[in-house]
């Protein structure tokens, strides 16, 4: 692919998105939450595919962001916008600092123990926020009303969602190109020679919890107002549903890319939207057989195939020098 | 001269077993120094006791003075001392420059200190390096795709990016072919003596060792058998012994 194909494309892709609530509003909700998918799939993809390390409890960060950002809006009482963005920042702040503080346990163990650890996470936090008054516990949690003054929700919505999957793309992408980011791939690796190698492994595995927690924690303030109601197991901590996804969109777009997961997650949600509409009372075995599939035929992912079949697009090449 | 590292009565079991007993070595600034021994006499068990991939049952490991036998594996890299492994490690879904990036001195800062990109200088470097092992045509090749005994001249390029002051190599000469050895053993020298890096090598190539090393320690079962110049290591009976069994 040259350099003019690629940025036609991208250009092409950012063209669409900009114009697709306005050509297609009766879907807008449905295009936010692919933006969100989006963001589920970049953010799972820092440990997951960039680090190697495999965690089914991302989804506790998404669900600690909604119930964070309703909770702020609540109980400050200020405009609903001002409230809505400071109820974000929070949300945000505080999946990070949850996530630093579980790293100091969680980020010790390794390969399947850390996976199974963090399966856990997700389900013991829907327990909690269920039967958690404070937080609605069963009933879960109505964020205030979008002023119905105001047209165009979907939009406002969209858009904010839009912007940060573009948020969490670009900064995901400035970071992988860092001395951090190699340092994510040295641990994915061999982490033990990354230490041998005097890697400050710690504190580069917490930090990178943290900033995906981070773009996590905004995405589920902004999914609880787009929904209009938490629910503590369906919608906050949704790990057999949005928990496994992420995990799901990633390894079929290619994990360990930053393109990866965002036409993974692109091809999954349309899949599934379409799976849901065509093959209704049948979609969960669809999907079922999707993901069968996918694992057997494209172990690697989209991206990961496309690199076994032609690595020199990815710069694989023997340079001979004269 | 004081020692650069100075190990004293090191022991280290593991269960029953014991893998050193009182082992005892002392390398100094500029040296070559050797650790041989039979297999499973407890080399690789010294390197990890000083490295602090474990801990020891007592004794005391010293590097430029300061004891160290109570420190983690990275905080000892970080002071200087690296070392490479028997069964070779490197990162291999990265390329070999993404692998020398990642082992220059400025990677093992803070988090918030890799949040910027990679300078000229150590791109340069990573260059010599590569050129210096002669691997610079492969550089962009993903380090798992190379040959076991290109990956072995990477993870010598790659610890001596970190520049070192004192690099431990377990067995840098395994499963490398005769031809290749030779390079090798020309590019321990020279990083010995134009890098100034200081080498201790376990080596089971008794031609690479008696050749290479300066000052030669032997191990068996766990304990030191003989220490000295090669000549007069090889010329101790017990060692001939503790590789060849008794003579009739």
């Amino acid at each position: 692919m040259t350099k003019a194909q690629k940025y036609s494309l991208i250009g092409g892709g950012l063209f669409l998105s900009l114009v697709a609530p306005f050509l297609l509003p009766q879907l807008a909700t449905q295009l936010t939450m692919l933006w969100l998918m989006v963001v589920f799939a970049l953010t799972w993809d820092t440990l997951g595919g960039q680090m190697g390390y495999n965690s089914f409890g991302n989804i506790l960060f998404f669900g600690i962001g909604a119930y964070a950002c309703a909770v702020l809006q609540r109980d400050l009482g200020l405009d609903y916008f001002i409230g809505l963005a400071v109820g974000l920042a929070f949300a945000g702040v505080l999946s990070s600092l949850v996530a630093i503080i579980l790293g100091f346990g969680m980020l010790g163990l390794r390969g399947h123990y850390f996976a199974i650890g963090t399966l856990g996470l997700g389900i013991a936090a829907g327990e909690i926020a269920g039967g958690w008054d404070y937080v609605g516990a069963g009933s879960g949690m109505v964020p205030p009303l979008y002023p119905t003054a105001l047209a165009g929700r979907e939009l406002f919505f969209y858009f904010l969602m839009f912007a940060l999957a573009l948020a969490t793309f670009f900064i995901l992408r400035a970071l992988y190109a860092t001395k951090f980011g190699l340092a994510l791939n040295a641990i994915r690796d061999d982490e033990d020679k990354a230490e041998a190698m005097g890697l400050q492994t710690t504190q580069v595995k917490s930090f990178a919890w943290a900033v995906s927690a981070l773009f996590l924690g905004i995405g589920g303030g902004l999914a609880g107002n787009l929904l209009g109601f938490i629910d503590p197991r369906d919608v906050a901590f949704a790990g057999a549903t949005f928990g496994v996804w992420m995990v799901l969109m990633a390894i079929l777009g290619g994990k360990g890319t930053v393109w990866g997961p965002v036409i993974g997650a692109v091809v999954f949600h349309i899949t599934q939207e379409l799976f849901w509409t065509y093959l209704l009372g049948w979609q969960r075995v669809a999907l079922g057989l999707l993901i069968v599939a996918i694992v057997v035929f494209f172990p690697n992912g989209i991206l990961g195939t496309l690199r076994e079949q032609r690595p020199e697009w990815f710069g694989e090449k023997v340079e001979e020098r004269a | 001269m004081s020692a650069l590292l100075k190990v004293e009565n090191v022991t280290k079991t593991f269960g029953g077993v014991v893998a050193n007993r009182s082992v005892s070595l002392e390398v100094h600034k500029g040296d070559i120094a050797g650790l041989i021994g039979p297999n499973g006499s407890g080399k690789t068990t010294l390197f990890n006791s000083i490295v602090g991939a474990h801990p020891i049952d007592s004794g005391s490991v010293r590097f430029e003075g300061k004891e160290i036998s109570r420190l983690i594996v990275p905080t000892i890299a970080r002071r200087g001392l690296i070392r490479t492994f028997q069964q070779t490690r490197i990162y291999a879904e990265m390329n070999c420059v993404e692998n020398m990036r990642i082992s220059a001195p400025d990677a093992r800062g803070s988090v918030l200190s890799l949040l910027s990109g990679f300078s000229n200088q150590v791109d340069i470097r990573a260059e010599e390096l590569l050129d210096f092992v002669g691997l610079a045509s492969k550089r962009f090749l993903r380090a798992g795709s190379l040959s076991f005994g290109q990956q072995k001249l990477l993870e010598f390029a790659m610890a001596l990016m970190s520049e070192p002051k004192l690099l431990l190599l377990d067995e840098p000469t395994a499963g490398v072919n005769p031809t290749l050895i030779n390079g090798l053993i020309d590019r321990l020298v020279r990083a010995n003596k134009e890098l100034g890096v200081t080498l201790l090598v376990i080596e089971h190539n008794m031609r690479v060792i008696m050749n290479l090393a300066e000052h030669i320690t032997c191990l068996a079962h766990g304990e030191v058998l003989a220490q000295g110049s090669p000549q007069e290591v090889r010329d101790n009976p017990s060692v001939v012994e503790a590789y060849l069994g008794v003579s009739a």
